[in-house]
């Protein structure tokens, strides 16, 4: 799960980072009444949108007055930002978060991923701030500074120091950034995060250190013990089929082909696009229908691949591991006459019980296209699509 | 021969007496494993499916000598029951359950490694050794005793692998799931030095997809040290950036871990590749000759 950045400050705030201060607003009223609370007299009116790049993208403006900010709010408000890390659509920009602006001396980086490779938290900091951090990471290595997190002692203050002298902080700044540091570590464990970035965090030409931006992503397995973070979920910025698919256990992701899948297991799914793409079609969609596939998740999948109206055909591919092809197939049954179904469809179902599975739909009034294996299902659906269209 | 598990392993399931740990047990047991209790906190001294319940691994451990346990409780108290069952000096320790945190992950696989046990799982189909022991969900039935080594990321595409060497009649000397999770316990390089050790595995076939770097690692880990002839498929090569493809750990993050990425790696340390998913059996006998 993803945050909103004034989410991710206000949380940083809580755990004793350092950030300007801000005010959200929702509407350009309460964006001008917000510039005019704030001590700055410039200030910066911030897009919040689950997607990078909001400033290339003209979703972040300095203004110089209430009045301005007001405007800014009134333009953004109500839009759909598209920016590189978006698709076309964009995302919507419902609340604008208006901060106080400070004075830049230096720009760094400072982040912290949950290292897969490592098996630990890794720490990432750079003096090459403001900028992508994967194109630092590509094109000089060696101006990023990682130490990692022990699981069972947690970060030990030496780490803190390590960084902040290997960034050229000097003074009080090194204190500083080692209790910010600190902050960062507690808060990540502590919320259960897969990804936390600071980009950029800056040093004022008054010397200290505030974090201009701020972006986290959740653990979605560790939200169970997280009802604080639930709330904070903006369902506005989520693909609406894909919410849907997630109330009936079901995993979704909406794609730009015509073929729609319906596959138990996640691997399988993945399997299942890449077959069609290989065979020269283009899949809709991901969709895992789990290992518990009852009539009625049947049923409601094949509903949420239907409501994309890009799609032209179905593949049905199942391999019955525990569960059973011949409850699959009555499943999918009484689904197709349940939903009106009106594009061509091809099952494949394989494993336990395959074949009392596919005699239920041999004999079935409902139309579909039964298909041996792998391939040929791939084949025929690629093949009913092309007709149709 | 076969890896980490055969018939003389003895299994205790963790979460013994709820619905999922009662309906795999039973058919666990209807294979043929080995399965010599169970553990249900409060219900020790009762009995389930003929077998006795403990209430804690430990009191297992000592009454039965199981050296495996499965662990099929929810995901919020999994981290508790690996640690458990690692403390309590089990071996080989299969954790089924889907969702656990990440962080979770963390400390309770140091714990596995500081003991020097093996953890495979979570989020897996669990460990097969055809005709001898079943620890874990996948069907019986599609498996066939034999000569491939099978490890992969995916349970539905681990039983694609095994229809397709055992419709040709390779058969499976092991079959390990090491599951779909960003931090897994066991990893395709640890499967991978048990394959090449075994007398009885003959080729192997691994199963990776989108998401981390351990298809490259293995790769690296394959040039160096595995003689066998290896086949590989990486699901995903359609999945778009930045989307989580059901699986936890399947998700091109900050543009890396891409199958493209992976089928390069291994590809280039001799690895014979298979573009699809149907393609997996004829990919062994291409690597084999067989």
């Amino acid at each position: 799960m993803n945050l909103h950045e004034y989410q991710a400050k206000s949380l940083f705030r809580d755990y004793g980072m350092p950030v300007p201060a801000g005010i959200v607003a929702t509407t350009a009223k309460e964006a001008e009444t917000a510039a005019a609370e704030l001590s700055t007299e410039r200030v910066v009116v911030k897009a919040q949108v689950h997607a990078g790049g909001r400033g290339k993208a003209g979703g972040v403006k300095l203004v110089n007055s209430p009045e301005e900010a007001s405007e800014v709010a009134a333009t953004l408000l109500g839009t759909r930002l598209v920016t590189f890390q978006t698709d076309a659509n964009g995302q919507p920009v419902n609340s604008v978060l208006v901060e106080e602006t400070c004075e830049i001396g230096r720009e760094l980086y400072l982040g912290a991923v949950l290292d897969r490779a490592a098996r630990r938290i890794t720490i990432m900091a750079s003096t090459e701030g403001g900028m992508e951090i994967e194109k630092v990471a590509a094109e000089t290595p060696e101006k990023i500074h990682k130490t990692r997190i022990n699981p069972i002692v947690g970060l030990m203050p030496y780490q803190g120091r390590e960084l902040a002298f290997a960034l050229g902080l000097e003074g009080a700044q090194v204190k500083q950034f080692g209790q910010l540091l600190a902050g960062l570590a507690r808060l990540f464990k502590e919320k259960d995060l897969s990804l936390l970035e600071i980009n950029p965090l800056v040093v004022t030409t008054g010397g200290d250190l505030l974090c201009l931006d701020g972006k986290i992503n959740i653990d979605g397995s560790a939200l169970y013990r997280h009802p604080d973070l639930v709330a904070m979920r903006d369902k506005s910025q989520e693909d609406p089929r894909e919410i849907r698919a997630a109330e009936w256990d079901l995993n979704y992701v909406a794609l730009d082909g015509n073929i729609g899948c319906m596959v138990n297991g996640a691997g399988l799914a993945m399997a299942t696009m890449d077959i069609i793409k290989l065979q020269g079609g283009e899949p809709a969609n991901f969709l895992d229908v789990g290992g518990s596939a009852t009539a009625e998740r049947v049923a409601e999948a094949l509903k949420i691949i239907l409501s994309d109206d890009k799609v032209k055909g179905i593949l049905v591919n199942i391999f019955g591991g525990i569960v059973r092809c011949d409850l699959i197939a009555e499943g999918i049954i009484a689904a197709v006459k349940e939903v009106h179904i009106d594009v061509p469809v091809v099952v494949r179902l394989e494993g336990n019980h395959a074949a009392e599975g596919a005699a239920l739909l041999e004999q079935s009034d409902v139309s579909l296209i039964s298909a041996s294996d792998l391939t040929d299902a791939a084949n025929k659906i690629v093949a009913a699509v092309g007709a149709a269209s | 021969m076969s890896v980490l598990v055969n018939k003389e392993t003895k299994v205790i399931c963790q979460g013994f007496t709820g619905k999922q740990g009662t309906f795999h047990s039973r058919q666990a047991i209807e294979y043929g494993t080995q399965m010599v209790g169970g553990v249900t906190p409060g219900k020790g001294g009762q009995t389930h499916l003929d077998l006795p319940v403990f209430n804690t691994v430990k009191d297992a451990v000592a009454e039965t000598g199981a050296d495996a346990s499965v662990i099929y409780v929810p995901a919020p108290f999994c981290k508790d029951s690996i640690i458990e069952a690692a403390e309590a000096g089990i071996e080989l320790i299969v954790c089924i359950t889907e969702g656990i945190p990440a962080l979770d992950m963390l400390e309770a696989k140091m714990v596995v490694d500081s003991l020097g046990l093996r953890l495979i799982g979570p989020n897996c189909p669990g460990i097969i050794t055809p005709g001898e022991c079943k620890i874990g969900i996948m069907p019986g039935l599609i498996h066939q005793p034999g000569k491939v080594g099978v490890v992969s990321r995916s349970g539905t595409l681990t039983y694609e692998c095994v229809k397709q060497t055992s419709d040709p009649g390779y058969g499976q000397s092991t079959c390990i799931g090491i599951g779909g999770d960003p931090i897994p316990g066991m990893s395709f390089i640890d499967a991978l030095a048990l394959f090449e050790a075994d007398p009885q595995t003959e080729a192997i076939l691994m199963v990776g997809e989108i998401g981390g770097t351990a298809e490259e690692e293995a790769a690296e880990f394959i040039q160096s040290e595995v003689s066998k002839p290896v086949t590989a498929y990486i699901a995903g090569v359609t999945a778009p950036k930045g989307k989580r493809m059901g699986h936890a750990g399947a998700i091109i993050a900050g543009g890396k871990g891409t199958a493209e990425e992976k089928f390069a790696a291994l590809e280039k340390a001799g690895v014979h590749t298979v573009r699809s998913p149907a393609l997996l059996g004829q990919g062994v006998a291409k690597a084999t000759g067989w």
